[in-house]
């Protein structure tokens, strides 16, 4: 039955913005960190997204659900600052804040938000044609 | 048993079946929205629901590589085409959501509407039974 697919399909979705979420409010919350040096500051992470591949070449009825193939950090350069009291700073008086773009974030937040209510309603609708599937006859 | 049973349900019951399918392909399109480089897919109904009426005979399989023949067995799921994008995105990813929810939207209307005429049906099977 196809319709019980529906639920793996959205669901792994969901998950997969799940992640996104996540990632996005640990970025957001780590934006203003500052550190030593460039390798030790907060770099910005992203998830990648992959269709899962089908198990066999040419079934078309398998269901293709999103999967989280990876999580990638920026490579952005962290920002120097010219702050030589605050304790973390270096020889110089620089401290590396993260390289994370809140705008970026925020934009990445709201795809994710969007995204994870349709695949809600789209979970809801099939349930409803289940359910009257269900009652079919009666 | 499957004349009788065939001809009253049979073309809505495989309309169903189709349109639950498709309801699997938008749901993926959908779920994917946000995956680089994956191709949003469909199928053609009409020509989905021709191939699920056809009469031709099914060819017998004894080995894993014997092959029906194109369009040969009514049972087979309808091919998967691609979507041709609008304007696709720089990622590769040719899911357009408005375009998706409208086909969903139609979709889960039909399939409505095709439950609604099976059910009508099998009232109507219950009563020729029952003799009211």
């Amino acid at each position: 039955m196809s319709l019980f697919k529906v639920f793996d399909v959205a669901g792994s979705a969901m998950s997969a913005q799940t992640v996104r979420l996540n990632l996005t409010a640990s970025n957001l919350a780590n934006a203003e960190t500052v550190a030593g040096s460039p390798e030790e500051a907060y770099k910005a992470r992203q998830p990648v997204f992959a269709a899962a591949l089908k198990a066999v070449q040419g079934a078309d009825d398998t269901p293709v659900p999103v999967r989280v193939e990876a999580v990638v950090e920026s490579q952005a350069p962290a920002q120097m600052l010219h702050m030589p009291s605050h304790p973390l700073a270096d020889a110089n008086g620089y401290v590396y804040r993260s390289n994370v773009n809140t705008v970026e974030e925020m934009v990445n937040m709201i795809s994710a938000s969007r995204s994870y209510q349709n695949n809600v309603e789209v979970m809801n609708t099939s349930k409803e044609l289940l359910l009257q599937t269900l009652r079919l006859g009666s | 048993m499957s004349s009788v049973l065939d001809k009253t349900l049979g073309v809505p019951a495989a309309a169903l079946h189709l349109r639950a399918m498709r309801t699997k392909v938008l749901a993926e399109n959908m779920a994917n929205a946000d995956t680089p480089n994956f191709k949003a897919r469909d199928f053609d109904f009409k020509a989905a629901m021709r191939q699920a009426q056809s009469q031709q005979a099914v060819l017998v399989t004894t080995r894993p590589n014997h092959m029906q023949p194109p369009g040969g067995d009514p049972q087979a799921p309808p091919p998967l085409l691609y979507r041709y994008p609008l304007s696709p995105a720089l990622d590769g990813n040719t899911v357009e959501m408005q375009a998706e929810q409208a086909k969903f939207a139609e979709n889960t209307v039909s399939y409505q509407a095709t439950l609604t005429i099976l059910g009508n049906r099998i009232t109507g099977l219950l009563g020729a039974l029952r003799g009211e």
